[in-house]
């Protein structure tokens, strides 16, 4: 009972642990259930039960079409960004080079730029200045946000990879490309998976970055459900919100399977 | 090796940075500093000369302050118990703590918009218990930012501290404890000096999330209380002045920097103290 030295007896820190997580999960709950409310306000405790909402959104062009924006500027974002980023991590984490330090520093740039500060450069630079059309903007915002994620993941699978095994292959006459393909990539596919759906969610739930970068016809849908609250007040945004916490769970889910949930604890 | 191949590899990321991030980013920048005959740093002047921009500035760095002070006094004893639990039960708290970091923000401050709004679950719940008979104002405050702030970026001081405190071996506390150390005490002079690096990579994850948040502060914050990221916002799109929203954008950059470097100072310091 080495693992629990402590905390048998500390009904205190227990205790204090247990609100903790109360405070996260109550305005979940509460969501949850005024989701499922049939009032048109939204309104706690439910008096009822309904799906209207679910239909509400499902039926709604507005945040159908600006879902399928969403998931398409993340899957698009997220390939691209997986395309520059898996040979960027190998090559950090394979070979020793000068500078290795400052390009390292250079990929993760992105982290300490406040995100709104970026967006707002974004549009200030590439579409005011260069007037690159919104949407290429809006996907290399994100490419750019989510790069380090995929650096990070990748590079930390291929950690305990033991690339004698590469150096046969390639002695053995495989061309460099061929090697990776067949000897490295295998070893590493949970991580990039894992990799995709942090990335993938990253862009998904972005905010400071899309909110600068919406035209006509482009607008992703974290954006739209914030003007949307500015003026209503319907259960509409609280069944949106299960479903989208739905996807968290299907892509923690993944997560655990592939890199384990522990990796964020590192 | 004959020949540095391996350098096209990071060739197509470096350069999407450089040309993406990094110049746009001196564009915003540098035109802070171009006046009308030259170099000058008029527009700076004006920014602190300016009441209103003090007021803001002042708020949000209050905000984020005290969500670190908050995130740390709340998130110190949950790592600690995580930490303490067994692997089992420590993947399900990790497994909780994760779930909120990867939910939609938007979703996040939305919640409590239902919870702290006049017809939110909070007044609804007061007036039923004839409590208060008028709705208390508790939505479109700075505490409702700073509550929406601390739930948001809570999880985040919890993994940073987990993943340190994790790694602090039973017997310590248990020599501590056998030398005469109550159990505050064994806090104090064992996990806490251990658990510091944790403590800063989590206060400089949850200040400069805090202090550059934009979706919370706008959700809950409403018109009257404005902080940095929601003033850039307004001053390029509402009101069209590129410059006035690049300078609060720099101010912006550098004080996240400055408190980045000072809190990395402080922690080398601590340690060379060996504390």
């Amino acid at each position: 009972m080495k693992g629990v030295f402590n905390m048998k007896h500390n009904k205190g820190l227990t205790f204090f642990t247990v609100c903790v997580y109360l405070f996260i999960f109550a305005p979940v709950v509460i969501i949850i259930m005024t989701a499922f409310g049939p009032d048109e306000v939204i309104a706690f405790p439910p008096k009822g039960f309904s799906l209207k909402w679910f239909v509400n959104i499902f039926t709604s062009d507005m945040f159908m079409k600006t879902f399928s924006i969403s998931i398409q500027v993340a899957v698009i974002a997220t390939i691209i960004a997986l395309i520059i980023g898996v040979p960027a991590a190998y090559a950090m984490s394979r070979f020793d080079f000068k500078g290795k330090g400052l390009i390292k520093n250079i990929f993760f740039s992105s982290i300490i730029v406040p995100g709104i500060v970026f967006g707002f450069s974004i549009f200030n630079f590439i579409i005011i200045k260069w007037k690159l059309p919104i949407y290429t903007s809006l996907l290399i915002g994100h490419i750019i946000i989510i790069l380090p994620y995929i650096i990070r993941v990748v590079a930390s699978s291929l950690e305990g990879f033991d690339y004698s095994i590469e150096e046969a292959a390639v002695s053995l006459g495989a061309s460099r490309l061929k090697t990776f393909f067949l000897v490295v990539f295998p070893n590493i596919t949970s991580g990039v998976i894992a990799a995709f759906m942090l990335a993938f969610i990253n862009s998904f739930n972005n905010v400071p970055i899309s909110i600068f970068l919406t035209g006509p016809g482009v607008s992703t849908l974290p954006i739209k459900m914030m003007s949307y609250v500015e003026y209503y007040y319907d259960p509409t945004i609280s069944a949106l919100s299960v479903t989208l916490m739905i996807m968290t769970i299907g892509i923690m889910f993944i997560v655990e399977r592939t890199l384990g949930l522990s990796y964020f604890s590192k | 090796m004959k020949k540095k191949w391996f350098y096209t590899l990071l060739i197509p990321g470096l350069t999407l940075i450089i040309v993406f991030l990094f110049i746009p980013l001196i564009y915003t920048i540098g035109s802070t500093f171009i006046g009308e005959e030259g170099y000058s740093f008029a527009r700076y002047i004006e920014f602190l000369k300016d009441g209103y921009y003090i007021k803001i500035f002042n708020r949000t760095l209050r905000i984020a302050l005290i969500t670190s002070l908050v995130c740390m006094i709340l998130g110190m004893p949950v790592a600690y118990y995580i930490s303490r639990t067994k692997k089992s039960v420590r993947g399900i708290f990790i497994a909780c703590t994760v779930f909120p970091l990867l939910t939609n923000s938007v979703v996040r401050s939305f919640a409590w918009m239902t919870i702290l709004g006049s017809n939110g679950v909070i007044n609804k719940l007061l007036m039923n218990l004839n409590i208060i008979d008028k709705p208390l104002k508790l939505l479109y405050t700075e505490s409702a930012i700073i509550i929406g702030t601390v739930y948001l970026f809570l999880p985040l001081m919890v993994v940073s501290l987990v993943g340190v405190m994790e790694n602090i071996e039973n017997d310590l506390l248990e020599a501590a404890e056998s030398l005469g150390a109550n159990r505050i005490k064994a806090f104090f002079k064992v996990i806490f000096p251990l658990s510091v690096p944790g403590l800063i990579v989590g206060c400089v994850l949850v200040f400069t999330g805090a202090f550059t948040a934009y979706t919370t502060p706008q959700l809950l914050g409403g018109n009257t209380n404005i902080v940095l990221s929601t003033l850039v916002y307004q001053r390029a799109m509402t009101l069209g002045d590129w410059t006035g929203a690049s300078v609060v954008a720099t101010v912006m950059i550098v004080t996240t920097l400055t408190v980045i470097g000072v809190i990395n100072k402080l922690a080398s310091r601590l340690n060379e103290r060996g504390v």
